[in-house]
């Protein structure tokens, strides 16, 4: 599995935290998760208690919790460790966030490319349900039920965006909505709905378990806890690291084993460009914020190729809903393309800085907002490397073979 | 009598022991029953259709357009959002290369021209026989493993391009082995 260091999930005794959670009254669940300080794993760093909070005082029939398991993040791996090793605390987590908004129902929505877990995770849940740990009257408690079922993906990376996600599980395109509203006041069929990710629900379980002032105490002032990163690229042992926020990338790549490092790319197609100058950088809410995903680039890498793969990507997995997202990711490949070719002018790439810009500010969700951060990125601490590159019919190269 | 036409058009079959499932529209009618005709049951009852016929067909798009009161415009849209749902007939066996970063890094061009010319398609093609398609596939999850590729539902790490012949073969006795897993269903059904 790859599992690099110990991580505090491997320590975690099930049920410890929905006994103690179960315990204590709805508004402190809400409460101590607040004052954990525990935030959204997935990469955006919303405050979990906040999301709760607004979900709980929500007036509805229906409430609904969905695990965003649809990890489709470049270089993000951390989920599907989880969920095949730790699955029982993500399942704990939900019934814990059940408990507290008042909502009858959990969805983990599961990336279709993740289908070879589902049948371990049914039977898991099956199991729990046995034991009383899902379905009517959760553990004895009078009144709470609580079950949770799983939802496959179809292979669409903008799913895992929060609204794109409902979207797809009502039967529709996964086109991300407009916000406000939020989906802690109109999410799922109109509902209140939590939308959080494997991770954070993991950890709201653990947290339970040690205490919410456990939490706090590790960590940076703003960025509480641990993380899990998936490391990945061109260092000697790849896999899932534990880590407490405010880590200095330097000291995770040599954890890691870093080979001759230039950059690492932290936060995956829609991180940043962390070149090797700026190691001293640290994993944080506040500094270079990712949902997991570390990919590090040693000397030899050709910063347009890496490149190339990740506007491919987004040219490829654009919704198409906004027309600066669908149309200026092929924009930027193709000026890519042109770099690589040695063919493309120094005003035509300063255009293409400014659909980049365009671009975050124009689009309506996460992925447009991000797709050009790494072009950005690249081009603000490697211009020199990316310009004037060799042409095929090249006529100095041609002359000095021929000389 | 205004339901005796529609009645004529597509008779509902009770499920009796022992009766056969001999038509697309009575399948859908059965995972109707199962997942509902609200719009959510729409990708569940798509997801089916694609996994047992291989394809999801113009008219199985109207069958299920019709059955959820929508229109098939809609059911279109959906399939062609998603790229594990095809209106185009793909093979028993999928093969799915990661082409991401990590992958890519890994050496994923090398192990995708071996299975070109192993398969004798290119990506996005399926063979003659039907057996195999090969897709491309955003990011797996398989980073730190990679090159990875996806068949079916069985993933395999860290492929070489001497490897990719074993895995093939391998795809081929699973797939004689167990050959309900990879019926063909009710394929020139859509045909219709």
């Amino acid at each position: 599995m790859n599992i690099r260091n110990e991580v505090t999930f491997a320590s975690i005794r099930p049920k410890d935290g929905l006994t103690a959670a179960l315990g204590k009254d709805r508004d402190v669940v809400v409460e101590e998760v607040l004052r954990s300080g525990l935030k959204g794993r997935g990469g955006a760093g919303f405050p979990t208690g906040v999301k709760w909070k607004l979900a709980a005082e929500a007036k509805a029939e229906e409430k609904y919790i969905i695990c965003n398991a649809d990890e489709g993040e470049p270089g993000t791996f951390k989920d599907r460790v989880i969920l095949a090793e730790w699955a029982d605390l993500v399942f704990e987590g939900m019934t814990i966030a059940g408990y507290a908004i008042g909502a009858k129902s959990g969805i983990i929505y599961l990336r279709g490319e993740y289908g070879y877990l589902r049948q371990a995770l049914e039977d898991k849940l099956a199991l729990r349900r046995t034991e009383g740990l899902l379905g009517d009257d959760v553990m004895g408690k009078k009144g709470f039920s609580f079950d949770i079922h799983i939802h496959m993906g179809c292979g669409a990376y903008v799913c895992g965006e929060e609204s794109a996600l409902i979207e797809s599980l009502e039967g529709k395109r996964g086109e991300s909505r407009n916000r406000p509203p939020f989906p802690v006041s109109e999410g799922l069929f109109g509902c209140p709905t939590v939308v959080n990710n494997v991770e954070t629900l993991a950890w709201v379980a653990a947290i339970f378990a040690l205490g919410p002032d456990w939490f706090k105490h590790v960590g940076t002032e703003k960025s509480s806890g641990y993380k899990l990163l998936s490391i990945s690229g061109d260092v000697a042992h790849p896999g899932v690291y534990e880590f407490p926020m405010g880590t200095k990338i330097s000291a995770i790549l040599k954890a890691a084993g870093a080979e001759r490092p230039k950059a690492a790319v932290v936060g995956g197609a829609s991180g940043i460009l962390v070149p090797a100058k700026d190691f001293k950088r640290a994993i944080c809410f506040e500094d270079v914020s990712t949902g997991g995903s570390i990919i590090v680039l040693s000397e030899d890498r050709d910063f347009l190729d890496i490149l190339e793969n990740f506007q491919e990507f987004f040219a490829d997995e654009s919704c198409g809903q906004c027309t600066i997202c669908r149309l200026g990711n092929v924009k930027l490949l193709e000026g890519i393309r042109l770099l690589k070719e040695g063919r493309c002018t120094t005003k035509h790439l300063q255009e293409l800085c400014t659909l980049g810009s365009s671009m975050r500010a124009a689009s309506k969700c996460g992925l447009g907002q991000a797709s050009p951060n790494m072009f950005l990125s690249i081009l603000q601490h490697f211009k020199g490397e990316v310009l004037g590159r060799p042409q095929a019919d090249d006529h100095f190269v041609n002359k000095r073979k021929a000389s | 009598m205004p339901n005796s036409t529609a009645e004529k058009v597509r008779p509902v079959q009770k499920d009796r022991p022992g009766s056969k499932v001999n038509s697309l529209q009575d399948e859908i009618d059965r995972l109707t029953e199962r997942f509902g005709t609200e719009r959510k049951a729409l990708i569940p009852i798509l997801q089916e259709i694609k996994k047992r016929h291989h394809i999801i067909s113009g008219y199985a798009m109207q069958c299920v357009a019709d059955r959820l009161s929508i229109s098939p415009a809609e059911v279109y849209g959906v399939v062609s959002f998603y790229s594990f749902l095809h209106e185009e007939y793909q093979g028993r066996i999928v093969i799915r290369l990661c082409r991401t970063i990590s992958c890519d890094m890994a050496g994923k061009d090398a192990i995708a021209r071996q299975i070109q010319n192993d398969l004798g398609i290119k990506f996005g093609e399926t063979t003659p026989d039907g057996k195999f398609s090969l897709e491309w596939a955003n990011c797996v999850g398989m980073c730190d493993q990679g090159p990875a590729i996806i068949v079916n539902e069985q993933v395999f790490t860290h492929v070489t391009p001497e490897k990719v012949q074993e895995i093939i073969t391998a795809c081929v006795k699973m797939y004689e082995r167990t050959p309900d897993l990879f019926k063909k269903g009710n394929h020139n059904e859509h045909k219709k």
